[in-house]
């Protein structure tokens, strides 16, 4: 089903990217309660920055409204960097031979938890590379069994996984999945993707409705900015992937994440750039379009960026970030799956938020 | 006036909720400048082990906590968050909130009747947010619920009373307090809920993401306050066509004069 729907959106997105748009006609549609797929492409399209004032303006009042004036914050916490895939713009892929790959052991995993415990995290997102032999479905399930003891919320960003084996950890505490589809265009996904279990196209799309049927609670989805040239397309089939996840399964919470890519974490060359005008105006117009969807943002952006954007339509950022293996307990100088632009600490997020009029927030759940 | 419900007796009909506010230390401002008496938590903003901000230490004594079920998917999860945060927070009184739909954040209706008989048993006060609907209220009715707490718009939305030919039957028929909630945007609006006989009101966006919640918390305040007085006297008909004080065919009791 999503498979035919992304195809038929594609061709969509491509019919109406051409289309003509001008200050007034944005103005007038953003007016509207409801926003139409093909008021979002123009949005998207339109580079006048006095639209984009109207937009963020709305996106503004619909979060506050919708969301109140509340952060929640979390924390990702990477268990193991062995990867037996080829993606070409990932720092932690097999083609990368110059970083250090290690896994953390269970008690290794307790204590690293116990250390985001101790900074006041509640919600933590569980990492893996794509590598079924180093990092089983039994050691992650491992992994959510501890946190489920310390924290109230378990996601996990790890492969593709069967629908038996999220209910596996489902079972064992898991309650949110993410899994970026990173490019929605198949062929350049092909193409990107050089070799290893990532490179079923099929099975990762489809894997958010897999972890939905096995009973997650959350679901967040995303697309990395700028591994295609036409980015706009791949915003475009994230928020229809988003609202299909939403309208028929509406008692999950879903939301999206865009994650800019940094040029010097890939093996290839990236001629692409999301400039951070383009990318205010694929949060806005995105929280316009979808009102009700989560927005995150991590600190894969800088600190500027991150503070500006609080109350335009974020709802959850992750703070005070470490992606190496092991990082929250012990110093370490390996290599991370991506370069941290903010590398501020906990207590300083809270502060900029607090200063922005928001609350910061870390349950979103009840252990039950 | 005071009025009765559940174990209490209460002079406020404001209830106000906690959940979107920037920042707890305005719950004790609110308190302190309104007459408002109880406030509704989400149990799963109730962190006891965090070290930032806890909600409870805001909360002053003696205000009376009505603890909600946000985040349940069905009746299941939600007795189960129910009787958790009724223990956290020492209190009986639950508002049941069954949002099946993260979309619009509807009320489960079917879900949340499931819900309150199971906790109406279990000795709880019972609050179910519903989608105004009589027979649901009915039923919750019947299944002991203390009140029944029908959205007056979707949360968020500010729309105020946008159901009011829903909601209008359901005060009249039942005999448990109606308590108005959600879509409250405005004290205009909260009047409006109070004239139309509701019990009481719950506000939670318009003073939590107001510029200033304690004076938008008072405002809301002064508003049900003005409803509910003009509902106790009786509020006059609203009529398409002017009526004159003295009646234009009064002549016909009068004295005939003869010329």
């Amino acid at each position: 089903m999503i498979y035919e729907l992304i195809k038929k959106e594609e061709i969509f997105f491509n019919q109406h990217k051409d289309n003509k748009t001008d200050k007034v006609s944005v103005y007038n549609k953003i007016q509207k309660e409801n926003i139409s797929k093909s008021d979002f492409i123009e949005f998207l399209l339109n580079k006048d920055e006095d639209v984009l004032e109207y937009i963020a303006k709305k996106a503004k009042y619909i979060t506050d409204n919708y969301f109140g004036k509340m952060i929640l914050l979390y924390a990702p916490l990477y268990i193991s960097n062995y990867c037996a895939n080829k993606c070409v713009y990932c720092g932690y892929s097999a083609l990368n031979k110059n970083i250090s790959r290690k896994k953390l052991q269970i008690q290794e995993i307790e204590k690293e938890m116990y250390a985001l415990k101790q900074k006041g995290f509640d919600t933590i997102l569980i990492l893996t590379g794509d590598d079924r032999n180093m990092s089983s479905v039994g050691y992650i399930a491992e992994a959510v069994k501890i946190a489920k003891k310390i924290f109230s919320e378990i996601l996990i960003e790890v492969y593709a996984l069967t629908l038996d084996e999220y209910k596996y950890l489902v079972d064992n505490g898991l309650t949110g999945v993410t899994i970026y589809q990173e490019i929605y265009n198949e062929e350049l996904y092909d193409k990107l993707h050089i070799s290893g279990p990532k490179k079923d196209y099929k099975f990762r799309l489809e894997a958010p409705e897999r972890a939905i049927k096995a009973g997650v609670k959350e679901i967040n989805i995303g697309c990395l900015l700028g591994l295609n040239s036409d980015f706009l397309s791949d915003v475009y089939l994230t928020s229809i992937h988003a609202d299909y996840l939403q309208t028929n399964y509406p008692d999950v919470e879903v939301s999206i994440s865009y994650p800019r890519i940094q040029p010097a974490e890939a093996s290839i060359k990236i001629d692409t750039n999301v400039s951070d005008v383009d990318f205010i105006r694929i949060i806005t117009s995105t929280r316009v379009f979808l009102p009700r969807i989560g927005l995150n943002i991590s600190t894969r952006e800088r600190a500027y960026m991150r503070d500006n954007l609080i109350g335009l339509g974020i709802t959850r950022m992750s703070a005070g970030s470490k992606t190496t293996v092991g990082g929250y307990s012990c110093v370490t100088e390996d290599t991370g799956q991506f370069e941290i632009s903010d590398k501020r600490e906990l207590k300083d997020i809270i502060e900029i938020l607090i200063s922005k009029g928001y609350r910061p927030e870390f349950t979103n759940w009840v252990k039950i | 006036m005071e009025w009765e419900i559940a174990d209490k007796k209460l002079k406020s009909r404001l209830f106000i909720g906690t959940g979107k506010l920037s920042t707890y230390k305005v719950i004790p401002e609110i308190i302190k400048n309104t007459s408002v008496e109880v406030l509704t938590v989400a149990v799963r903003r109730i962190n006891t082990d965090t070290k930032i901000e806890n909600i409870m230490d805001f909360i002053p004594e003696n205000t009376i906590i009505m603890v909600n079920t946000s985040g349940a998917r069905n009746a299941d999860e939600a007795v189960k968050i129910a009787k958790i945060g009724a223990e956290i927070s020492k209190t009986k009184w639950i508002k049941i909130e069954i949002e099946a739909d993260t979309k619009y954040l509807a009320p489960d209706n079917e879900e949340t009747i499931k819900a309150t008989e199971k906790l109406v048993k279990d000795g709880f006060f019972v609050f179910p947010y519903i989608t105004p609907d009589l027979v649901t209220a009915k039923k919750l009715e019947k299944a002991g619920a203390t009140a029944v707490m029908p959205l007056a718009s979707f949360i968020g939305t500010n729309k105020g009373i946008t159901c009011e030919t829903l909601l209008k039957p359901i005060i009249q028929e039942l005999k448990i307090p109606v308590i108005i909630d959600a879509g409250i945007g405005k004290p205009s609006h909260a009047a409006k809920s109070m004239e139309l006989g509701a019990a009481a009101v719950l506000v939670n966006t318009a003073i939590a993401i107001a510029n200033d919640p304690v004076r938008m918390a008072m405002a809301m305040d002064m508003a049900v306050k003005a409803g509910r007085i003009a509902y106790e006297i009786g509020i006059l008909a609203e009529k398409e066509y002017a009526e004159a004080s003295s009646p234009l065919t009064g002549f016909l009791k009068g004295k005939q004069h003869d010329l």
